[in-house]
């Protein structure tokens, strides 16, 4: 995958380059907000990693510019302010995610997995499979192996989410953001608790593991 | 306080009654001028007319007994006391007769009206009249040549003789001069007046605005818990110093708010940080295994994750504190809203071996924030079941949502432990606060505090009461108010 990092800070900037480019990606850097838009429109970024703050031209002005050069590319917004009215505004920039400093890379490294994933196609699709594992969005219902299996309209929606996004890490914060659309940190991993009851519902009784955990990160759905 | 004359003429005090003072002043004297005018002239009316009627009535003497009867009323009538000019001339101007002794020249040039000084011979208006006077007992009283004019009118009777009659008029200027004289004394008395008022009225409010200057220099010398003074007279600068007292309360708060969380910081913060380089330094000691570093960062990273939720909880508090952006305030369902809440924690319950129940009345709706509500609910409901699930007998939250009196009150009850003392219910809900029987509990002590400022920040509170046993936390949202 294909990502530039715009990003002032150089020290955060070759951490994220260097710790991408482990994960497997291609990672590129731009020091200020002018440079970072003559790169993301003149490249062909499957991602952009955005900080709020920079020289020369503020992130969110930045990503205007782009949408406003018909430019989509995914973008996540790095900031160091995490109230309610600051994420806002920056979604309503056109950011598609936002991830407030300090942050664990494992959580933005399944965030712009997410994001250059997202696929038109999947969010209209009405019935999604994994594996024997099928989810029916019109009728609200779930079978596995062709056995109905019972679900709270929450499990219905964390089921829901967790299999649009099968193959692919999704963090707690995440689930907690999509499903809740709560952005605030829960005291006690209740998130934890409720994958584990939807576990249980999916998988007892069935031999194959769907759903895994993934350590120090989240939870991934897929088949085998 | 010293009384300094220059600090006094810069007063407000001052400059009013000064300026009050010359209007008056003004006034006055325009009133009096006018008076002054206006009897003068109805005086001089009435002595012309005075005049003219004495004239035409020695006129018609003449015509009726000539000569010697003019000349006889002439001289009777120019010594009775206060008595007019009076004067016969023949055609050459030679006085015949009359009380007047000299005469400008050119005096009779003129018929008709005229104005100048006279010479004349006047008798005591207070001496004893006799009948049949004689010349002998005539005192001159007034000998008329310090040049107070007349007023005299000039006629010609048949036969060229010259009759004048005339008055003087030091009358009217004596009045005038009364006059004259009852204005500088009551303007004297006005300006005594002013200056006496304005000495004790001024006194009076630059000693109070003195003082209010001196405990004001005082609190900003540092002394934060002094007030200003008030008298108790409820006038307006009680009205002030009160206001401006309640001011002073409130930025003391403030202060000692931003004091503690100082001081909250210097505490809770500092100690996972001492930990947390403890524990990178003791990795670094000694010669570990590569498990046991990995034990140590991944030890490092969950304790910094802790700090950091420390320190957005405490940074939320302080913002939500100082008034948060009306920017996120939006119509929120309490029904769904507690109902989301508890559906989050339902199986955290169920897994502590909780029994979580909710009671939701529908039809609540505040202005507010949604994320806010949940996140302090879900503070007060992770607290309960934390606390109940160390209950002896079979633990229970419960969750309800009800309308009264026109608030939405929301109550989490827990049948726990509970705070036995009120002080100390009372205190749970300040900054970084753990009661010594929670400290095994793990949290940052915030989770209350943060749950009180959102309550602020709706303008509602929070009530921390005892459930006999276990703990009651109410969270009241008071009525809505489109206006907030």
């Amino acid at each position: 995958m294909k990502i530039l990092v715009i990003e002032d800070d150089k020290e955060a900037a070759d951490y994220l380059k260097k710790a991408l480019g482990e994960a497997g990606h291609n990672a590129h850097v731009a020091g200020d907000g002018d440079t970072g838009f003559a790169m993301a429109d003149g490249g062909d970024y499957d991602v952009l990693i955005v900080d709020r703050m920079l020289p020369h031209r503020n992130g969110l002005t930045l990503i205007a510019d782009l949408r406003a050069k018909e430019n989509v590319t995914p973008v996540l917004i790095l900031s160091a302010l995490g109230e309610v009215d600051d994420r806002v505004t920056g979604l309503r920039a056109g950011g598609d995610d936002y991830l407030t400093k300090p942050y664990a890379f494992t959580e933005l490294l399944a965030r712009i997995e997410v994001l250059s994933r997202r696929s038109a196609a999947k969010e209209v699709e009405t019935v999604y499979r994994v594996g024997d594992l099928e989810l029916d969005r019109l009728s609200h219902s779930a079978k596995r192996a062709g056995k109905e299996i019972v679900l709270q309209p929450r499990e219905f929606r964390l089921l829901e989410y967790l299999m649009r996004h099968s193959g692919q890490v999704v963090t707690r914060t995440m689930l907690l953001e999509n499903v809740w659309d709560y952005h605030f940190d829960p005291q006690t991993n209740v998130i934890d608790v409720h994958v584990s009851r939807l576990r249980g519902k999916i998988e007892k009784g069935f031999e194959k593991p769907l759903l895994h955990t993934v350590r120090g990160s989240g939870y991934m759905l897929k088949a085998g | 306080m010293a009384w300094r004359i220059p600090a006094a003429l810069k007063t407000t005090a001052f400059r009013l009654s000064a300026l009050y003072l010359l209007l008056f002043a003004a006034c006055a004297v325009m009133l009096v001028l006018y008076m002054t005018a206006m009897s003068a002239r109805l005086l001089n009316d009435q002595t012309q007319e005075a005049i003219t009627a004495e004239a035409s009535d020695l006129g018609r003497a003449y015509s009726r007994g000539g000569l010697p009867l003019l000349v006889r009323m002439v001289a009777s009538r120019s010594r009775q006391p206060g008595a007019n000019l009076y004067l016969i001339a023949d055609s050459q101007g030679r006085i015949l007769s009359g009380n007047v002794e000299s005469l400008e020249p050119g005096v009779f040039d003129v018929d008709g009206w005229t104005q100048r000084p006279f010479s004349y011979k006047r008798f005591g208006e207070g001496s004893p009249q006799v009948e049949g006077e004689r010349e002998g007992t005539l005192t001159e009283v007034d000998r008329n040549s310090d040049g107070h004019k007349a007023l005299a009118l000039v006629l010609r009777l048949p036969n060229q003789m010259i009759l004048l009659v005339g008055r003087d008029l030091g009358e009217p200027e004596r009045f005038r001069s009364a006059i004259r004289q009852a204005l500088v004394i009551s303007l004297g008395t006005m300006a005594f007046g002013g200056l006496l008022i304005w000495f004790f009225v001024g006194r009076r409010a630059l000693k109070r605005i003195d003082s209010v200057s001196a405990a004001s220099k005082r609190i900003m010398g540092g002394d934060l818990t002094g007030r200003l003074p008030v008298s108790g007279a409820g006038d307006e600068f009680d009205r002030l110093s009160e206001n401006l007292n309640v001011m002073l309360s409130r930025i003391g708060e403030l202060n000692d708010g931003l004091k503690e969380v100082s001081d909250n910081i210097a505490h809770d913060l500092k100690t996972p940080l001492t930990r947390l380089r403890n524990r990178a330094e003791a990795a670094l000691t000694g010669k570990p295994k590569a498990a046991e570093y990995r034990q140590a960062l991944e030890a490092t990273i969950s304790e910094s994750d802790q700090l950091i939720r420390t320190f957005n909880a405490i940074l939320m508090i302080s913002r939500l504190e100082a008034g948060y952006s009306a920017e996120q305030v939006e119509p929120v369902d309490l029904a769904e809203a507690v109902a989301d809440v508890a559906e989050l924690y339902d199986p955290v319950a169920e897994e502590a071996g909780v029994a979580l129940t909710s009671r939701v009345q529908s039809g609540c709706s505040i202005k507010g924030n949604r994320e806010l509500v949940a996140q302090a609910l879900s503070n007060i409901v992770d607290n309960a079941i934390k606390y109940s699930a160390g209950s002896s007998e079979a633990p229970k939250v419960e969750i309800s949502l009800a309308q009264e009196k026109g608030d939405c009150v929301i109550r989490v009850r827990d049948n726990g432990p509970g705070i036995a003392e009120e002080a100390d219910r009372h205190r749970v809900t300040e900054r970084f606060v753990r009661l010594e029987k929670s400290r095994s509990q793990p949290g940052s002590g915030l989770g209350l505090s943060l749950a009180k400022a959102v309550m602020k920040f709706h303008g509602g509170k929070l009530d921390v009461l005892s459930a006999n046993p276990g703990l009651l936390v109410v969270m009241t949202f008071h009525g809505q108010r489109d206006s907030e």
